[in-house]
C-alpha cells in the first residue's frame, strides 16, 4: 500500500520525535526560568519575562521559525565575520527548528508553571523555611512535587500542540515526517495516501501521549481527595 | 535595519494583511456555522449523536493543521473523479483549499468549546425553564445557547488568536498572505530580519487588536460572571460597568 516507503516515513517519524523531544527539553528549562522570573521581586526581570511571553504569543510560530532560520543565518555569519572568521557558517535546520519550537513553547510553559506555582499556598513554603530547610530544599521537597501535579493538565495540552507544531519544520527543509511523506507522494503520485499515513502517525503520537500523561496524572494525584 | 526596503515593501504587506484577514474571517464564520450544530450534538446525552462528533474533533485536534491542509491541497488530486468533478476549479485553488482546511479545523475546536460551555450552564437554569413549560427547542434557543455563547467567549477568543496565527500556513501553499509577503520580500531582497520582523510586528498588532475586541465583548456580555471588584461599593461598580442595552 505504501509502495515500500514505510521505512522512509518511519525515518521521518524519528526526526519528528527527535525535534519534539529536544524542543521539549529547551521549553521546560525556559519555562522554569520564565516562571521564576515572572514571580521575581525585581521589576526588570518580571518585565523581561512578560515581554518574552507576550511577543511569542503575538506572532505565528511559522514566522518566528523563518526569522530564526533565515535571520539567524545572517546574524551568525555577521558575528563570525566580526570575530575574524573567514568561512561561511550554515545553520542546521534541525538546530533552527528545535531552537524556535523550544523558544515558543518555553513561553507557554512559563504561564503553565507560573500558574501552578501560584496555586501552592505560601504558608507551606514559610513552614518549610521555619523548619530550617534551605530554599533549595523547600523547592525540591515541597514546591516542586506539587507544581508537577498542578502543571500536568497545562503541560499535556502544550505537549500536544508542540508535537503538532513540529510539522512546520519541513518548511525550512528538515527531513521530518511531513518531508518524507512529501517525497513519497512525489515519487508515487499518491499524495493522499502518504499525507493520510502521516496524519495517522501524528494521531498515534498524540493518542499515546494522552494515555501516558493521563496515567502520570493519576499517579501524582493519588494523595489528593476530590470533593466530588 | 534597512528601513527603505521595508517602506518599499509596505504595499505588499498591506495586501498580505488583507488576505490574512479575509482567510481568517471566512474560515471563522464558516467554522462557527459548522461548530454550532456540531457542538450541540457533542453535548447531547445520546451517544449515537455525540460519539461521531467526538471522533471528528479527536482526529482534527490530534493531527497538525499543516497535514490537513496538504491532504486537501495536494491529496485530493490523487483521485481522478475529483479532478473530473465540477468542484475541481475550487479544489485546485490554493486560497479555497486553505479556507476549507482552516474551516474544518476551527469547527472541531469550536464545537468542543460550545459543548463545554453548554455543560457549564447551571442545571437550575434548565430546570427553571422546564418548570415554566418551555419546549426542548425553547430551552435550547432561549436558555442554553445564550448562556453558553457568553460563557464560551474567553475560550473562543483564544481560538480566534490561534486561527490568526494558523492562517500563516496558507503561505506554504503559495497564498500571498502576510507571511507570504514576508517570504516574498526575503527572497527578493535577502533581508530576512527586516522581512520577518515587519510581518511579526503586523501579526502582534492584529493579535492585540483582536484581544482588545474580545475584552470589550466580555465586558459587555460576560459582566454578570465577573468576580465582584469591590464588595463595599457594589452600587458604584454596577453603575460604572453596567452594559448599555
Amino acid at each position: 500500500m505504501l509502495h515500500g516507503f514505510l521505512p522512509t516515513l518511519l525515518d521521518g517519524t524519528l526526526t519528528t520525535l527527535g525535534v519534539a523531544g529536544a524542543s521539549l527539553v529547551i521549553a521546560v528549562l525556559l519555562g522554569l526560568v520564565g516562571a521564576a522570573a515572572k514571580l521575581s521581586r525585581v521589576p526588570v526581570i518580571r518585565w523581561l519575562a512578560s515581554t518574552y511571553t507576550t511577543v511569542v504569543r503575538g506572532v505565528p510560530d511559522l514566522v518566528l521559525m523563518l526569522l530564526i532560520f533565515f535571520g539567524g543565518q545572517i546574524g551568525i555569519n555577521a558575528a563570525a565575520a566580526a570575530l575574524g572568521y573567514e568561512g561561511y557558517v550554515d545553520i542546521n535546520p534541525f538546530v533552527a527548528g528545535v531552537a524556535t519550537i523550544g523558544f515558543i513553547f518555553g513561553a507557554y510553559l512559563t504561564e503553565t508553571f507560573r500558574g501552578a506555582l501560584m496555586a501552592i499556598p505560601a504558608g507551606q513554603r514559610e513552614a518549610g523555611l521555619a523548619f530550617g530547610m534551605s530554599p533549595m530544599r523547600v523547592f525540591l521537597r515541597i514546591t516542586f512535587p506539587q507544581m508537577v501535579r498542578l502543571a500536568i493538565p497545562g503541560f499535556t495540552n502544550n505537549w500536544l500542540v508542540l508535537v503538532k507544531s513540529t510539522a512546520i519544520v519541513s518548511v525550512i527543509g528538515l527531513t521530518d515526517m511531513m518531508h518524507s511523506a512529501g517525497l513519497a507522494a512525489g515519487a508515487t503520485r499518491e499524495p493522499f495516501t502518504f499525507y493520510l499515513a502521516a496524519a495517522a502517525i501524528y494521531l498515534a503520537i498524540t493518542s499515546i501521549s494522552l494515555l501516558a500523561l493521563g496515567a502520570l496524572e493519576k499517579r501524582v494525584t493519588v494523595g489528593l481527595r476530590r470533593a466530588a | 535595519m534597512n528601513f527603505d526596503a521595508i517602506i518599499e515593501s509596505l504595499p505588499m504587506y498591506a495586501t498580505g494583511i488583507g488576505t490574512t484577514l479575509q482567510l481568517l474571517a471566512v474560515s471563522l464564520v464558516a467554522g462557527l456555522l459548522l461548530a454550532m450544530p456540531l457542538g450541540i450534538a457533542r453535548a447531547s446525552g445520546n451517544v449515537w449523536i455525540s460519539r461521531p462528533v467526538w471522533m471528528y474533533t479527536y482526529v482534527i485536534r490530534g493531527t497538525p493543521m499543516l497535514v490537513q491542509l496538504f491532504l486537501i491541497y495536494y491529496g485530493v488530486a490523487q483521485f481522478e473523479w475529483v479532478r473530473l468533478s465540477v468542484l475541481w476549479p475550487l479544489l485546485s485553488s490554493a486560497w479555497f483549499c486553505a479556507v476549507l482546511a482552516f474551516t474544518l479545523n476551527t469547527a472541531a475546536y469550536t464545537a468542543e468549546i460550545v459543548a463545554g460551555a453548554m455543560r457549564a450552564v447551571p442545571y437550575g437554569e434548565v430546570e427553571a425553564a422546564n418548570s415554566l413549560g418551555m419546549s426542548k427547542l425553547q430551552v435550547l434557543t432561549r436558555i442554553l445557547l445564550p448562556s453558553a455563547v457568553r460563557r464560551a467567549l474567553p475560550a473562543y477568543s483564544n481560538e480566534v488568536i490561534m486561527m490568526l496565527h494558523g492562517t500563516a500556513l496558507a503561505s506554504v501553499v503559495t497564498v500571498m498572505d502576510l507571511t507570504g509577503a514576508a517570504r516574498e520580500m526575503n527572497s527578493r531582497t535577502y533581508l530576512p530580519f527586516e522581512a520577518f520582523l515587519t510581518a511579526g510586528a503586523c501579526y502582534m498588532l492584529l493579535t492585540f487588536s483582536l484581544v482588545g475586541l474580545f475584552h470589550f465583548a466580555e465586558g459587555r456580555w460576560l459582566q454578570h460572571l465577573a468576580p465582584r471588584k469591590n464588595s463595599s461599593d457594589v452600587r458604584g461598580v454596577v453603575l460604572a460597568t453596567a452594559p448599555r442595552i
